[in-house]
C-alpha cells in the first residue's frame, strides 16, 4: 500500500490565530479515515489547508498528494491532481440549476458521454436530485444541498474525497443514507477523509480515526481501537461508565492523553 | 402624440448607451464586487486610440475598430491583473478608491496626450444623418447604437447561458472558492470578465464619440449607466438594461414636458426615489441565503 495523502508537520495560522500546531497524517490509498474533534479543534482548517484555501498557508510543513508536493499551490491546481472537497457550508452555486452545478463538478473533464453517465449514477445515488434537475440549487433544502454538494464533488472522478461534516443538519435517516453512500463511493476505489461531529457514525464506517484537540492530534488508531478507548467513549461517543457501586465516590474522568 | 412618440424613441436611443455602460459595470461588479468608476475612462482611452489610428495614422476603419476592441480587452484584463489583484484582502471602500485612482490616471493620460478640446472622430455616419420611421425621426447613429446594443445583449446572454466559459463566469461570480474547488481558474475568469466588460464600455464610447469627443465625454454616460445598474439591483444584467432604457425615456419626457434645464438631474432624483422605496433595486431577485 502506498500513501496517497501525506501531511507532515503542518502549521496553519489565521493571521495571529495559531490554528494547526504541527499536524501529521498519512492516508493510504483506498481507506476511509475520519478526523474527530470538538468545535474549534481545527478539523475544517486541516481540510482547507490541504485544498490551499487559506491564503499563504500552511506556514510550516509539507503536504504531498500522489507523490507530488501540493502545499503552496492554487486550489484549482490541487483539485486537478484528483482531490474533491465538500466544504462545511455546502457552498453550492445557488443561482444555477442542480444540473448546472453537477456539470460544473465535471468542469475539468471533456468526455461528454461519460459525464452524462456519471450524472445518471449520481441521480441513482440521490434520486431527489433527479426530480429537481432544473431547480435553482439555492432553493433546495439543506439536506438536498448537501447531497448536491457530494454529487458535485464526485463528478470530477476524484482519487480522493474530503468531506467536512456531511451529516450536519440532516435527519437521522438521511445521515444513515449518507454514510452508506460514503461506503459505496469508497468501494468504487475513492479514498476518503471524513471530518465529523457524529463520532459514532464516523467510526462505524471508517477504517482509521484520529482525534484532534486544539490543533494537535492527540490520539490515533483503527476504528475498533478508538471505539474501545475509554476517553473516546466518554468524550466523543457520549457513553458513561456504569453507575458507581454504592459507597464509592464517582469522579469525572480526566482526559488521560494530555 | 407625435411628439410623445418622438420623445420615447429618442429616449430609447439614448438609453442604449446608458445600457451598455450599465452592463459593463454590472459584469465587473458581479465578479470583483466593486463599482468600477474607471469604466468610462477605459472607454475614453479606447475611443482616443481609435481617433489616433484614424486621424493620426490613417488606418482604415475596418482595421481600426477590431484593433481597438482588442486593445480594450487587453486593457481590461491588464487592469484587473496589474492593479486590482494586487490589493491584498481589500475592502469595498479601498477597491472603490483604486478604481477612482485608475479613472484619474486614464483621464490624465488622455488629456495630456490629446488636449482638452473637442475632437472630430472621422466616422462614416455623421450624427446629423437621420432615418424616418413614418413621421418620426431617429438619427442613424442612434439607430446603430440601438442595434449594436441589442446585438451585444443577446450575444452576451447566449454566451453566459450556453458556453462552458460562460458557466464558469457565473460560477465564479456566485461563489469564488467553490468555483476554485471545481478546478475553474478563477484568476483567468476575472481577467476575462474585465476584458469583456472593457469591450462593452469601449463600444459605448465609440458610439458616443462621433457626437461628442473630449476628455469628459464619458462622464454623463458613466453616471447614468451606474444609476441604471443601481436601479436594476447592481447584479442583474437584464435589470440594468431595463432601468437604462426607462431612465432614457423618463429623462426625455421630462425634458420635453417639464423642464429642459433639469433634464440631466432627473435621473438622480429617480434613483433617490427608488432607493428610498425599494433599496435592493427595481429588478433585483433578492436572494436570501439559507443558513
Ligand atoms: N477564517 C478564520 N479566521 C480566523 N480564525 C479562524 C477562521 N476559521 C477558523 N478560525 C479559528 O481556527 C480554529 C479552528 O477552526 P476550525 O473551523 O478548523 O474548527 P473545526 O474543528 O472545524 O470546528 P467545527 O466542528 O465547529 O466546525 C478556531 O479557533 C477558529 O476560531
Ligand atoms: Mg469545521
Amino acid at each position: 500500500m502506498s500513501a496517497l495523502l501525506e501531511i507532515r508537520n503542518v502549521e496553519t495560522y489565521y493571521d495571529l490565530i495559531y490554528a494547526l500546531r504541527g499536524v501529521s497524517l498519512t492516508i493510504e490509498t483506498g481507506r476511509i479515515t475520519t478526523i474527530l474533534g470538538n468545535n474549534g479543534a481545527g478539523k475544517s482548517t486541516i481540510l482547507k489547508t490541504v485544498m490551499g484555501l487559506i491564503d499563504d498557508q500552511p506556514d510550516k510543513g509539507e503536504i504531498h498528494f500522489a507523490g507530488q508536493r501540493i502545499d503552496g499551490r492554487d486550489t484549482e491546481w490541487i483539485m486537478r491532481r484528483g482531490i474533491s472537497f465538500v466544504p462545511e457550508g455546502r457552498e453550492v452555486f445557488e443561482e444555477l440549476s442542480v444540473r448546472e452545478n453537477l456539470l460544473l463538478g465535471a468542469y475539468t473533464r471533456r468526455d461528454r458521454r461519460a459525464i452524462q453517465a456519471d450524472m445518471e449514477w449520481i441521480f441513482g445515488l440521490f434520486p431527489v436530485l433527479k426530480e429537481r434537475t432544473h431547480q435553482w440549487a439555492g432553493t433546495l433544502s439543506g439536506g438536498e444541498q448537501q447531497m448536491l454538494a457530494i454529487g458535485r464533488a464526485l463528478m470530477s472522478r476524484p482519487k480522493m474525497l474530503l468531506l467536512d461534516e456531511p451529516s450536519l443538519g440532516l435527519s437521522p435517516l438521511l445521515v444513515k443514507e449518507i454514510f452508506a453512500i460514503i461506503e459505496t463511493i469508497n468501494a468504487k476505489g475513492v479514498t476518503i477523509l471524513l471530518v465529523e461531529q457524529n463520532a459514532r457514525m464516523a467510526l462505524s464506517v471508517a477504517h482509521e480515526g484520529l482525534i484532534l484537540e486544539n490543533g494537535r492530534f492527540v490520539l490515533q488508531g483503527s476504528s475498533a481501537t478508538l471505539q474501545a478507548d475509554k476517553n473516546v467513549q466518554e468524550f466523543y461517543l457520549g457513553m458513561h461508565s456504569e453507575a458507581a457501586v454504592k459507597g464509592y465516590q464517582r469522579w469525572k474522568r480526566k482526559r488521560a492523553w494530555r | 402624440m407625435l411628439d410623445f412618440l418622438q420623445m420615447i424613441l429618442s429616449g430609447i436611443a439614448v438609453g442604449s448607451s446608458y445600457a451598455l455602460m450599465g452592463m459593463a459595470m454590472v459584469l465587473i461588479y458581479k465578479t470583483s464586487e466593486v463599482p468600477n468608476f474607471a469604466q468610462g475612462e477605459m472607454g475614453l482611452l479606447c475611443a482616443y486610440f481609435t481617433y489616433m489610428l484614424l486621424d493620426g495614422f490613417g488606418v482604415a476603419l475596418e482595421i481600426a475598430i477590431p484593433l481597438t476592441l482588442a486593445v480594450a480587452f487587453a486593457l481590461g484584463a491588464v487592469l484587473e491583473f496589474a492593479v486590482l489583484r494586487r490589493a491584498k484582502n481589500p475592502s469595498v471602500l479601498s477597491m472603490i478608491v483604486i478604481t477612482i485612482g485608475m479613472e484619474m490616471v486614464l483621464l490624465g493620460l488622455v488629456s495630456w496626450k490629446f488636449g482638452a478640446d473637442q475632437k472630430t472622430l472621422p466616422f462614416p455616419i455623421s450624427p446629423y444623418d437621420s432615418v424616418a420611421l413614418g413621421d418620426i425621426y431617429i438619427s442613424s447613429l442612434e439607430l446603430l447604437t440601438l442595434g449594436i446594443a441589442l446585438m451585444l445583449m443577446i450575444g452576451l446572454f447566449i454566451f453566459l447561458r450556453t458556453t462552458r466559459l460562460g458557466m464558469a463566469m457565473k460560477a465564479t461570480q456566485q461563489n469564488f472558492n467553490a468555483a476554485k474547488l471545481m478546478g475553474i481558474r478563477t484568476h483567468r475568469i476575472m481577467m476575462l470578465t474585465w476584458g469583456i466588460s472593457a469591450v462593452v464600455g469601449c463600444i459605448a464610447a465609440l458610439l458616443i464619440a462621433p457626437t461628442i469627443m473630449h476628455p469628459y465625454m464619458m462622464w454623463d454616460p458613466l453616471l447614468k449607466g451606474f444609476a441604471a445598474a443601481v436601479m436594476g439591483g447592481m447584479t442583474s444584467l437584464p435589470g440594468a438594461i431595463a432601468a437604462a432604457y426607462l431612465l432614457g425615456i423618463i429623462e426625455n419626457l421630462f425634458g420635453g414636458y417639464v423642464s429642459i434645464e433639469f433634464k440631466a438631474v432627473v435621473a438622480f432624483a429617480i434613483i433617490v426615489l427608488i432607493l428610498c422605496v425599494k433599496p435592493s433595486g427595481l429588478f433585483a431577485r433578492h436572494y436570501v441565503k439559507k443558513v
